[in-house]
């Protein structure tokens, strides 16, 4: 029995092929990851009032995809945060950290306390995922536009060592506009890395506006298309749909796929939703008290 | 002027004796190119090992990125390119996805320097080394020649993080032969000639110049110390330091701008540790040009004679 064996048994579901996907989630699960979505949701506002300052907009519209990816999909082990076979997950929009960490800390890798430490000085959590420092985080990122290319890495060297690990990457709409992801893009298909899993967090929102004004990434999905990527496209908060897509990207052959997430910025928290203002904003105490109130059915 | 009969030697194949070297040794090493790997010579090491190559094409941010991927599973990563795609184009990725998670990325450029010359200033790197050293967690190494190319890549392989090496295109003379260049060591300056008026303190190509220099000196009855400073960060400040006390005067020779550069390295721990007349030999703050080589050292200051300038300089300024 291999390793990624042993530690699936720890994870483990009779995936039968890609028909059988929404049947075989019963309800039950995905109510189960709707609630522990909303405690993500919670665990983000929280750290994020604690810290005084974060970016809770991009860290809810990506809050569904971690879950469904740490939750379910991926094959990790929290007690073996080096194992070789791990599938690795690589949060290129680091910006959106408090909802990685949350997701890291309630999967086991560190305690839950500890997220009341985000951006505090000494703390293992830093504003921006910093993987000497944090366990579980795959990759150091914060400047945006290089994630693609750090996951293309880890799934070339995958390739390499004829392992079985997938590499998913979470990029920015926004981030899109960086040229260096369409470098990844590119290469990625000529490398034929079908074990790299590219989720666009499509929440229509970067810094300054609305992507279709500040710059327009459209059409997007056939950008990926004539870049050799293989295309699917779902609702983000669905998680139905996202398990559906994320295993079909899994048994995906021959070229890397890419899914198109359609998130709301700022999901789950009435006034923060599809609001340009709460990408990088920390909530007032109102707003705080609010936003708990709204997310507050665990 | 006596002029020492160099036997001379390119860096390049040396660097890919080493990497192919490498590829037989340890396992774990692979090499990345963006499209120049016939000018940098990696494609050697792709012909031995091409399941172990990657060509990014002209993609240099994605290149270092995913070599940083790469070397999260355990890879040691040779990434190579010319110095001006190496560096400045990339700066961001080395820092943010290299030299921050301090992964084992090893980072070796070619055709750095004014001597890249008929290309002229879009292709002649001079300011690499400043930017280079200042990245925390990177190790700066320049060469002297082809044999302390040969050691400081392999080195490297051994050598935990990320590692910055720069060579240049042209010959350049063969001068670590002698017994103490033998054992090359990360961060430890060789001491190439012993001398008790002026030391002068060359890297890279003018290394070889400045022991000419020295020889040229002897003639005027002026002993001059030759320190090989191959490693730029960490910085051997004891060799310095020491150089510094018992000579009473440093010049340093680098085919560099000297705003940034291995001079400027050097005046600081000086500054802060052993105040003595010094003097710069580099490139002015200017880009270069096109031209021969040749002409460019001259044009730009970096011969054996500014060298010697330089020395009677300090020599003068020393009480
Ligand atoms: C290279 C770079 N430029 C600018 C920034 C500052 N910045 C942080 S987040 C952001 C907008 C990101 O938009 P998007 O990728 O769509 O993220 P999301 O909407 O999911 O928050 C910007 C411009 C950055 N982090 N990196
Ligand atoms: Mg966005």
């Amino acid at each position: 029995m291999t390793a990624r064996d042993k530690n699936s048994e720890l994870f483990t579901r009779q995936y039968t092929g890609r028909e059988a996907m929404v049947e075989h989630y019963s309800d039950e699960k995905i109510k189960e990851l709707e609630t522990t979505a909303r405690l993500i949701r919670r665990h983000i506002i929280q750290m994020i009032f604690d810290a005084g300052s974060g970016h809770p907009g991009g860290s809810l519209s990506a809050t569904d995809v971690m879950v469904a990816l740490y939750f379910d999909i991926m094959e990790h082990n929290p007690d073996d945060i080096k194992w070789p076979d791990r599938d690795r997950f690589v949060l290129s929009k680091g910006h959106a950290a408090p909802a990685l960490y949350a997701c890291l800390a309630e999967t086991g890798y560190f305690p839950v306390e500890e997220l009341k430490t985000l951006r505090l000085i000494g703390s293992r959590l830093q504003g921006h995922p910093d993987m000497r420092k944090t366990p579980g985080v795959e990759a150091s990122t914060g400047s945006e536009g290089q994630g693609l290319s750090m996951g293309l890495g880890m799934a070339l060297a995958g390739k390499l060592d004829n392992k079985e690990y997938i590499t998913y990457v979470m990029v920015g709409d926004g981030e899109l506009n960086c040229g260096q992801c369409w470098e990844a893009a590119m290469s990625a298909a000529f490398f034929k890395a079908d074990n790299l899993v590219a989720i666009v967090d499509r929440n229509k929102l970067q810094l300054d506006g609305p992507t279709n004004q500040i710059m327009s990434i459209e059409p997007l999905a056939d950008k990926w298309k004539a870049f050799g990527w293989d295309v699917i496209e779902i609702n983000g908060h669905s998680f139905p749909e996202l398990l559906d897509a994320l295993h079909k990207a899994k048994e995906t052959k021959g070229i890397p796929t890419v899914i198109i997430a359609d998130t709301v910025k700022g999901k789950g928290v009435s006034f923060m939703e599809g609001q340009v203002g709460f990408h990088g904003k920390c909530p007032s105490e109102e707003e705080y008290n609010q936003a708990m109130a709204e997310l507050g059915g665990i | 002027m006596t002029k020492i009969k160099w036997p001379v030697e390119p860096q390049r194949p040396a660097f890919a004796r080493a990497l192919v070297a490498l590829g037989n040794t340890h396992k774990d090493v692979v090499v990345a190119s963006a499209d120049v790997s016939t000018s940098t010579m990696t494609g050697v090491f792709a012909k031995h090992f091409p399941e172990r190559h990657y060509n990014f094409g002209i993609a240099e941010q994605n290149m270092i990125s995913a070599c940083a991927g790469l070397a999260t599973t355990g890879k040691v990563v040779y990434a190579s390119t010319f110095a001006i795609f190496g560096t400045g184009r990339v700066y961001d990725q080395i820092r943010q996805s290299v030299c921050y998670p301090r992964l084992n990325v090893k980072l070796v450029v070619t055709h750095a320097g004014i001597t890249v010359g008929g290309d002229g200033a879009t292709h002649q790197m001079i300011e690499d080394i400043a930017l280079m050293r200042a990245l925390p967690n990177m190790t700066v190494i320049v060469p002297a020649d082809a044999p302390e190319t040969e050691k400081a890549v392999l080195a490297a392989a051994d050598h935990e993080g990320p590692v910055y090496i720069r060579l240049g295109r042209a010959n350049v003379p063969v001068c670590t032969t002698s017994e103490e260049c033998q054992d090359f060591e990360i961060g430890k300056a060789t001491t190439m000639r012993e001398g008790s008026d002026v030391t002068l303190v060359g890297t890279g190509i003018m290394v070889a110049k400045c022991i000419e220099a020295a020889e040229e000196l002897e003639k005027h009855n002026v002993s001059a110390r030759v320190i090989n400073l191959s490693t730029i960060k960490p910085l051997d400040k004891r060799t310095l330091i020491k150089a510094a006390r018992e000579t009473g005067a440093i010049v340093t020779a680098e085919e560099h701008s000297v705003v940034t550069g291995m001079g400027a390295a050097v005046a600081l721990v000086l500054a802060e540790n052993a105040h003595v007349p010094m003097k710069r030999v580099g490139i002015p703050d200017s880009f270069g040009e096109s031209g021969s080589s040749d002409e460019l050292m001259q044009k730009y200051g970096l011969t054996v004679d500014d060298i010697v300038d330089g020395a009677h300089d300090v020599l003068k300024r020393k009480k």
